[in-house]
């Protein structure tokens, strides 16, 4: 590791890992080398749930380009009209 | 040649009395030899520290990776295991040295051992070991392109601080190992900690090799550079060798 940066945030929404749906509560954002990945440093994302224990992990880990496309692509779906979080969904966490 | 070896789980005593995991690789050959702590970087105590372990029992050192994130508990997947720690923001320098004071412990208190211990960290790992060869008794300390040991500290990660205010308490050869393309460290932060050693007039030597970047040593990964990696171990079969032998 070597970059060292590391943002992390809570998150509302579900994710598929190992053992099946889980509710995710926590994510971590960081560039560095991935587990996988070929290349020597990746974006690396960790959507999470603590709760459940540290296997509880969905990982990704992208090249730069991929991720950054990746990004744009989220950014440009939710700039369509009427896609926010509903509070409703905020209390099932 | 008897190159027959024992590589194994174990589990001892750490900072804080806490019980942690590592893993051992030993030659089963008689005879009494040096030893090798092996400090895995963040991305986890994985499968490549582990085969390095074995590099070095096969070499004829004892040698032991302590799992620096045991606490995270037991048969967590290594990189699940990094993912929480690095969300909880990494493991304290305090720590570290701690579990590897106890594996320094471990590999001088074998039968085999000859009196002689020295460390090797790479990347996080790399970094770490500065801070053990100015804190720790170890005989030579090899730092494999090592972050952070000159630079400012992540806000996210806070417990990585630089390290360079530690040199003059450098009591050990340094072995340093880096890549002329690498951004972590840069060429410019290599040649900061080069000065900081040569002013506190340390035993060391640096080796910076073209057309490497950061993690040259890793088999499976594109960064990986043979030509670095034959001459980098060349250098610490001959550093260890020196310094771990007799």
């Amino acid at each position: 590791m070597c970059t060292y940066e590391t943002e992390t945030l809570s998150v509302t929404g579900s994710a598929k890992g190992p053992s099946g749906w889980f509710r995710a509560t926590d994510a971590s954002v960081y560039f560095d080398h991935p587990v996988h990945a070929l290349d020597d440093h990746t974006l690396n994302v960790d959507i999470r749930r603590p709760a459940d224990g540290p296997a509880a992990r969905v990982a990704l880990e992208l090249t730069a380009d991929s991720a950054r496309e990746l990004a744009e692509a989220i950014l440009r779906i939710l700039g369509e009209p009427g896609r926010r979080s509903h509070s409703g969904v905020e209390s099932s966490r | 040649m008897d190159t027959s070896l024992i590589a194994e789980t174990l589990y001892f005593a750490g900072h804080g009395g806490d019980q942690i995991e590592a893993y051992a690789a030993r030659p089963l050959t008689e005879g009494r030899r040096g030893g090798v702590v092996l400090i895995h970087h963040l991305p986890g105590y994985d499968r490549e520290t582990k085969e390095f372990a074995r590099r070095f029992a096969d070499a004829g050192y004892d040698a032991v990776c302590p799992n620096l994130y045991s606490r995270v508990g037991v048969d967590i997947s290594p990189d699940d295991a990094a993912a929480a720690v690095r969300a909880e923001g990494g493991v304290s320098d305090e720590q570290v040295m701690g579990d590897v004071a106890a594996s320094l412990a471990y590999l001088r208190g074998l039968d085999s051992n000859n009196g002689k211990v020295g460390t090797i960290g790479h990347c996080s790992g790399g970094r770490q070991n500065y801070l053990v060869a100015a804190t720790l008794p170890t005989d030579a300390a090899v730092i494999c392109y090592p972050g952070l040991i000159v630079g400012e500290s992540p806000p996210q990660l806070p417990t990585m601080v630089p390290l360079i205010d530690h040199t003059p308490q450098i009591a050990c050869p340094i072995l340093g190992l880096f890549g002329n393309d690498d951004q972590f460290p840069t060429p410019a932060q290599v040649d900061e900690i080069e000065h900081a050693l040569r002013e506190a007039g340390k035993d060391y030597e640096f080796h910076r090799y073209d057309g490497a970047g950061h993690g040259f040593f890793s088999p499976d990964k594109t960064s990986y550079r043979v030509e670095a990696v034959l001459d980098g171990w060349d250098r610490i079969w001959t550093f260890f060798a020196k310094n771990l032998v007799g």
